[in-house]
């Protein structure tokens, strides 16, 4: 499936996600990461529960009102209903164990120069790149 | 209540970012790693401009202030252990991105814009975060 690309719209929304997390450092003092955010969900007795549901809550309410306004956002799911199951099981077992994804690794943690989240993002990155190399080339592609 | 209203805003910034570039696609989260195929480098834009964006604004902040606006301190990660917990559940998660094409700060604002399949993904690595936290609670459990 052929997608387009967008540098520009893709770089201003990059430099948003970067804004919503140092506006989280500057005022609450925290680092944006999912996998940290979604603990507040599963453990809602956690006196950080609050907060983290809030980044939640706006994470998705801000999208959303964009599209009753008006904003589309280009959107498919090229995979089956059990691979995208799946892949949902891998990420939630991955994120757990290696304490962090794409936010709170990727961008927050190499923000801050921490060499274990370099470690953790160079690592997701190539098992993500030979994943889908061999889902699309690999088995007869 | 500040707090809560702060995060609110962050996570609001956040979650437009995702959608606007296109992290919350899936297929063109997958083309991003499929150079050999339909290429598609957006991401690369996603990555660097939040990279640059964040590490330029945690300098401004952490030198103008020593401690944030609503809090005593800055909460800041102190494990500094590089080990096989880590790059495991990294390259797991990973894998599971190179299948689903959706990363948890993608899927949680996908929501707001396109719930289904979103919600089966979000439900599945809910299953899969309970079920590791039940796996690294065993060992605690036959040893106490």
């Amino acid at each position: 499936m052929i997608t387009e690309f967008t540098p520009a719209a893709s770089l201003f929304g990059g430099i948003l996600i970067g804004l919503g997390a140092v506006i989280l450092m500057a005022f609450n003092g925290r680092i944006a990461g999912m996998t940290a955010m979604l603990g507040g969900v599963l453990a809602p007795r956690d006196p950080d529960s609050p907060w983290r549901i809030a980044f939640l809550v706006g994470a998705i309410l801000a999208p959303m009102l964009a599209t009753l306004f008006g904003a589309g956002f280009a959107f498919a799911s090229p995979t089956t209903g059990a691979l995208l199951a799946l892949g949902g099981v891998i990420v939630g077992v991955g994120v757990t164990y290696g304490s962090g994804c794409t936010s709170g690794h990727g961008v927050c943690g190499l923000a801050r120069l921490s060499p274990r989240s370099l470690v953790a993002t160079l690592t997701f990155m190539a098992t993500t790149f030979v994943t889908v190399t061999l889902i699309r080339h690999g088995f007869g592609g | 209540m500040k707090r809560i209203l702060s995060a609110l805003v962050a996570g609001a910034t956040f979650g437009i970012g995702i959608a606007i570039s296109g992290m919350g696609n899936p297929a063109k989260v997958l083309n991003f790693f499929d150079p050999l195929g339909t290429w598609d480098p957006s991401l690369a834009f996603v990555m660097g401009g939040a990279l640059i964006t964040a590490a330029i604004g945690y300098r401004i902040v952490f030198g103008a202030r020593t401690q944030p606006v609503f809090d005593a301190k800055f909460h800041l990660p102190t494990s500094k252990a590089i080990d096989a917990k880590l790059i495991g559940g990294s390259a797991l998660f990973g894998v599971g991105w190179g299948i689903a094409g959706f990363c948890p700060g993608g899927a949680i604002p996908a929501l707001g814009f396109a719930p289904w399949p979103t919600a089966l993904f979000l439900i599945s690595m809910g299953g899969g975060i309970l079920l590791a936290r039940w796996l690294q609670a065993l060992p605690r459990r036959q040893t106490a």
